[in-house]
């Protein structure tokens, strides 16, 4: 305490040091588990693509994505991720406005309702869907036994089925960050603009809809990005006529076995989400969706 | 007046006999009003009143059970909200946070499709006149509270509605910048061809810039006055305890005359009929310190308990027997000060006749 700038300084230093080294004590154990079960692997996804069949280093297995089959499972990737990101936004939308109006108790029970699928399985899912959607399955005998159809109808096992369970698995990372950002939305303002002389449905337009559309920014990026990587609803679904990449990488690896050209694909899967993750935050700022 | 002022554009309101109930509760309870065009009219009253809900009536944003409510001559209770024509202002601002402060004020204009270069123009001018003038490009969130106020006024007259509602657009603000705004805001008026229906429930603001008061209670018009009137002639125990501040001393009925401390008070309006129990309403700045004793002024006789020192005034706490207290507020100008009475003393207190208000207690 020899003057009055330096009182306590060296104990508030000290106490600043050891906030520090708390800090970096309870980080630590997770930082690790995310370098040894997400990095590591990634590095060693990485390294094996540039390793051909003969175990030399090479960029072979980059040159063969350029063959007709692998274009077509991209092609077919982002047209099912597109198609079902736009189903979701179409189902999605009126569902979380119609959830954002309602008062708050019976919103968040409606919620719970939104959210149970997440408590089962996506495996336990899909076979669902492929037991209400199959040939003597529910739809089909229910549609029979009413005599609105003569034959079953071809409802599992192709491109729709495919879409139909992925939008169901999908759809609650939609509904949520939208029905967040609607929640949040002044109800002060679509009056407002009602009271200045706007219609209801024009005030819907041009008030609601741009005030809802990070929060539907947010979702839409979500299902994309996680679409492209599907792998079990499609393959059982789907009845082998759906290739999505997921399904182009297992079979590369299980019937061909070749483990490098299954790297590529999956390194090119992951840049390319990565690159349309970038493009959004460009566009978008997605640190200001997610970071409210 | 600034209902002189108004010419043919600005209308009158008349609201008859509104209901609106919510299950048991009713929170208009038959209420009638005559707005004046060009008035600055300000629905006053405590929170749950109804203020709110005779405002949003007004903007159609509440339907009523029953009533009318007439812009000029045309019915407007089955007429939707953005066909009303009136501008509003919310408590919130509720501005478009997406949009620039000129985008935000050219709203109502675009609407109505007018041409983008005179919404650009009108715009400015309603911002100038809000001295916003050069704000245009500016966004929402990088405006202070009493800035995003003007650009919400802005907005609500730039399309020269002949109506416009504000719903407590002051209360965000802090002190200073309220008090500043009030003059601001009554100014504004002056300059509009409006009818201007305000909502507070600040009586100062309220006495502050409006032409007329209504004082809401329980859904009802308590009474409706000019503020000068509302302050000095209230009708009950409620509007005179609501505007400022007030001390109530209870007072004998003798027969049509009335009684304190066994002196007979010379009243400034007839005795309240009845026979309950009555109040002598005091305000503390009426009181004169000395007793006057002549036939205008009526006398209180107490002893000073205290002294309160609160910068622009003192105030005197005063024993008037009993166990009631009444307090004098005195000015602290030299003449104020010069004649203060010491803790302890005795003194008798002067209220004029004129300002000897006398009410009966309401058997609610």
């Amino acid at each position: 305490m020899s003057t009055a700038t330096a009182m306590n300084a060296d104990e508030l230093a000290r106490g600043q040091r050891r906030e520090r080294a708390q800090f970096i004590g309870l980080s630590l154990p997770a930082t690790l588990l995310i370098l040894i079960i997400v990095f590591l692997p990634l590095f060693w996804l990485s390294s094996l693509s540039f390793i051909d069949r003969g175990g030399e280093l090479s960029t072979e297995n980059y040159q063969r994505l350029a063959g007709d089959l692998y274009i077509e499972a991209f092609v077919v990737t982002f047209q099912i991720s597109a198609a079902v990101t736009a189903l979701c936004v179409l189902l999605g939308y009126p569902l979380a406005y119609w959830l954002s109006r309602k008062p708050q108790h019976t919103a968040n029970l409606l919620l719970i309702c939104v959210l149970l699928p997440f408590w089962t399985a996506v495996l336990v899912r899909t076979y669902a869907w492929l037991v209400l959607l199959q040939r003597n399955g529910l739809i089909n005998n229910t549609l029979l036994s009413l005599g609105i159809i003569d034959a079953p109808l071809q409802l599992a096992h192709n491109l729709t089925a495919s879409i139909i369970g992925m939008v169901h698995i999908m759809l609650p990372f939609l509904v949520l960050p939208l029905y967040a950002t609607m929640k949040s939305i002044d109800g002060d303002l679509v009056r407002a603009a009602v009271g200045l002389g706007s219609s209801p449905t024009e005030a819907f337009w041009r008030i609601f809809v741009p005030m809802s559309l990070p929060g539907l920014f947010a979702g839409v990026v979500l299902v994309f990005i996680m679409s492209l990587g599907f792998y079990v609803t499609p393959a059982l679904l789907g009845g082998g006529r759906v290739q999505m990449l997921a399904q182009r990488i297992e079979s590369t690896i299980t019937i061909f076995s070749n483990w490098g050209a299954a790297s590529a694909l999956g390194v090119v899967l992951l840049l390319m989400a990565l690159a349309l993750v970038a493009l959004l935050h460009r566009v978008f700022g997605l640190d200001k969706l997610f970071v409210r | 007046m600034a209902a002189a002022a108004a010419s043919s554009q600005s209308l009158p309101i008349t609201v008859s006999n509104l209901v609106k109930a919510y299950g048991d509760l009713r929170v208009l309870d038959d209420v009638s009003i005559a707005i004046r065009p060009g008035e600055f009219m300000t629905l006053l009253g405590p929170s749950g009143s109804g203020k709110t809900t005779l405002l949003m009536a007004l903007a159609g944003f509440v339907s009523p059970e029953s009533g009318s409510i007439r812009f000029g001559e045309q019915e407007m209770i089955t007429t939707s909200p953005h066909k009303r024509g009136v501008g509003m202002v919310f408590q919130s601002y509720a501005l478009f946070p997406f949009m620039s402060v000129a985008e935000n004020v050219a709203y109502p204009l675009k609407i109505r499709g007018v041409s983008p270069a005179e919404q650009k123009s009108r715009a400015e001018a309603a911002l100038a006149m809000v001295k916003l003038g050069g704000y245009g490009g500016r966004r929402i969130n990088q405006l202070s509270g009493g800035q995003k106020q003007r650009v919400a006024l802005a907005r609500a007259m730039v399309f020269e509605p002949r109506i416009i509602l504000m719903d407590e657009p002051l209360s965000a603000l802090d002190k200073k910048l309220r008090e500043h705004m009030q003059i601001e805001l009554k100014q504004l008026h002056q300059k509009l061809d409006a009818t201007i229906v305000y909502v507070t429930h600040d009586q100062r603001e309220a006495l502050t810039m409006s032409d007329r008061i209504a004082v809401i209670n329980k859904g009802r018009i308590a009474q409706l006055d000019e503020p000068k009137a509302l302050y000095r002639r209230p009708n009950s125990l409620f509007v005179a305890d609501f505007i400022g501040e007030t001390v109530l001393l209870p007072v004998q009925r003798d027969g049509d005359d009335v009684s304190l401390q066994g002196r007979r008070l010379k009243l400034a309006t007839p005795t309240p009929a009845g026979s309950g129990p009555l109040q002598l309403v005091i305000r503390p700045e009426l009181l004169q310190l000395d007793g006057g004793g002549d036939d205008q002024t009526n006398t209180i006789a107490g002893v000073v308990r205290q002294t309160i020192y609160q910068g622009d005034s003192v105030l005197l706490i005063i024993d008037a027997g009993e166990g009631r207290e009444v307090s004098v507020r005195i000015a602290t100008n030299r003449a104020g000060q010069a004649s203060l009475p010491d803790s302890g003393s005795q003194i008798a207190l002067g209220l004029h006749r004129d300002d000897t208000v006398v009410l009966a207690e309401q058997a609610s």
